[in-house]
């Protein structure tokens, strides 16, 4: 368990004069469930843009597996293993789940840049879209356009595209934001079936979930690391609740 | 359908293979011909039998036609705007008379070589269009075809300068069919390279890589995050859509027997964009039918009001902007196939 899969150092992004990250350095154990909390504003969703390759740090470095990638391109993260889901959905509005989950299974086959073979034609690739999308209540609008789902498909949709990558490390940005209370429990459900072996970093304002969830907890403030331990630790310490659990009560 | 863990094995495993059978029924469905398709194709063959007298401006709509879906492969697939368009058109059009005039008048080989030259100038200039907003992508491909369009009126010693390159006659294509003087060969041989073009153009629609252009126009953050290589795929889809366009320019001076400047000039690019609009992007047909379209209402309006006809294309411009704004890319949903589409759901 002592692996580190995932580790920044003296992380800093700046936008313009506002410290938005500010010394972060953080370390990911293999198949940890790593929560990283804090109060709106602390900088957790711009951490993970610079986890992601979404945004350039401005300094400071991240590793992946003991690799510097802190200048690799977005794609390249992926294709080691490292890939995201979106606080706010970033899906392909006009795509049906199946091809959009099929694309992220094409690239990931190592078979997207074929130009001359129709997507049918890889059943494959085919196969396994459909078995993800069934797993994820999702086969009976496989064919709808994405845009016309209900929002709580649409998250589901979000967090599939991102297994689809079947990265070795996942970074959720509060998966059940904005769901509706009657389909939480699917989303809920689906983050905490992950398999052991895929490291987590989650981002998420539920508490219960948090506690639930994690066995690391990182607690950001004003961009900076506050304060890291497990649980208990974090659950029992009294900075902990001013700052933050003191906020939301 | 449920995701919750008392589901049983048995009704799992059958559930999965039906998602499974449905999702191969849908991924075929989705590139299987269309109706529409057909139609375009034949009434292609009819035109040929039933309008002999009309040769020349269908073999000027296929021209274009042959360009628009080129377009439409950066446009409406990757999302790539661009006003620079014909700097591979006319590229095309330059090297296919350059061919005929001094190596091999053969017309298919200089529909090759042109096509070639083209996509490697679109090759090229594609590293400068991967930066930046759509704005900056229109101002670099409008910079690209000014720059084209003086380098060959610059270059007289070449290109003939203002006067165009003429004096050459294109052989027999294949050496079998010579060219006559109702262009009712140039018409069949347009027809069949437009048939050959929008059918490679239609297969990398349908695969990973067309799909993958879609993502990167829908969503390009996204598009990254699934592990699509974004720069790589304008730049290979870019070059593609250069060939096809320069090819077209070929075929006009194949089917002309001279070059004019006017190959390069801006409001082809214009128009071949104008093209796009009125027929819809992102399915390729759309430069077929707005090439169709366009032409007419080009042809019938200079005829009616020969100095007033820009006046009537700019306004039916506007309308349909303005009445179909989220339709441009859709027309096709509303012709007959649709009514089939909806016995699957």
């Amino acid at each position: 368990m002592n692996e580190i899969v995932l580790e920044t150092r003296h992380l800093v992004r700046r936008f313009g004069a506002f410290l938005a990250t500010n010394d972060v350095s953080l370390k990911v154990e293999r198949g940890a469930r790593h929560a990283l909390i804090g109060p709106n504003g602390a900088g957790k969703t711009t951490l993970i843009n610079l986890l992601t390759g979404v945004l350039p740090p401005s300094e400071g470095q991240v590793f992946l597996e003991g690799e510097d990638i802190t200048s690799m391109a977005s794609f390249r993260r992926v294709k080691r293993g490292l890939t995201r889901t979106f606080q706010i959905n970033q899906l392909f509005n006009e795509f049906t789940p199946l091809e959009t989950v099929a694309l992220a299974i094409a690239e990931r086959e190592g078979v997207g840049h074929n130009l001359w073979r129709s997507i049918a034609g890889y059943g494959k690739v085919v196969d396994e879209a459909a078995d993800l999308l069934a797993r994820f209540g999702l086969a009976s609008v496989m064919g709808e356009r994405t845009v016309i789902l209900p929002y709580g498909k649409q998250r589901l949709l979000e967090i599939a595209l991102a297994f689809a990558s079947k990265p070795r490390v996942l970074l959720l940005d509060e998966p059940a934001a904005g769901v509706p209370e009657d389909e939480r429990h699917e989303v809920l459900q689906i983050v905490s079936d992950l398999p052991a072996d895929v490291t987590v970093l989650l981002i998420e304002h539920d508490m219960d979930l948090v506690f639930s969830f994690a066995n690391r907890i990182s607690v950001l403030v004003a961009g900076a690391v506050f304060v890291e331990g497990t649980v208990a630790e974090i659950s029992n310490d009294p900075r902990v609740k001013a700052v933050y659990l003191g906020e939301n009560a | 359908m449920s995701v919750l863990p008392q589901e049983t094995t048995v009704s799992a495993n059958s559930s999965t293979a039906a998602a499974e059978a449905r999702a191969a029924k849908l991924m075929k469905r989705r590139s299987r011909i269309r109706f529409y398709e057909i139609i375009v194709w034949i009434a292609a063959i009819a035109a040929y039998f039933l309008l002999p007298s009309k040769m020349l401006i269908l073999t000027e709509i296929a021209i274009l036609a042959l360009f628009a879906v080129s377009l439409d492969l950066v446009l409406g697939f990757a999302g790539i705007v661009s006003l620079g368009h014909t700097a591979f058109f006319g590229l095309g059009a330059y090297v296919a008379g350059l061919m005929a005039q001094h190596y091999f008048a053969e017309p298919v080989t200089g529909l090759i070589v042109a096509g070639v030259a083209s996509g490697v100038l679109g090759l090229l200039t594609s590293f400068l269009i991967l930066r930046g907003s759509d704005l900056t992508r229109l101002m670099t491909t409008l910079g690209i075809g000014l720059m084209m369009a003086e380098v060959a009126n610059q270059m007289a010693w070449l290109t003939g300068g203002a006067d165009g390159l003429s004096g050459f006659s294109p052989g027999p294509i294949l050496g079998m069919f010579e060219f006559d003087l109702f262009g009712k060969v140039g018409y069949l041989y347009c027809v069949g390279v437009l048939f050959i073009g929008t059918m490679i153009m239609r297969r990398i629609a349908f695969s990973p890589f067309g799909l993958s252009l879609k993502a990167i126009k829908g969503n390009s953050m996204r598009s990254a995050m699934v592990a699509v290589p974004g720069r790589k795929r304008i730049v290979t889809a870019y070059t593609i859509a250069a060939v096809f366009a320069g090819m077209a320019g070929a075929l006009l001076t194949q089917t002309t027997a001279f070059v004019s400047p006017d190959v390069l000039a801006f409001h082809r690019s214009a128009d071949v964009l104008l093209v796009l609009v009125i027929g819809g992007t992102g399915y390729l047909y759309g430069g077929i039918f707005g090439a169709i379209l366009f032409t007419l209402v080009k042809d019938w309006l200079s005829v009616i009001t020969p100095q007033y006809w820009m006046f009537y294309i700019g306004l039916l411009l506007v309308i349909l902007v303005l009445i179909g704004r989220d339709r441009l890319s859709r027309w096709v949903e509303y012709l007959p196939e649709r009514l089939s589409k909806k016995e699957d759901r």
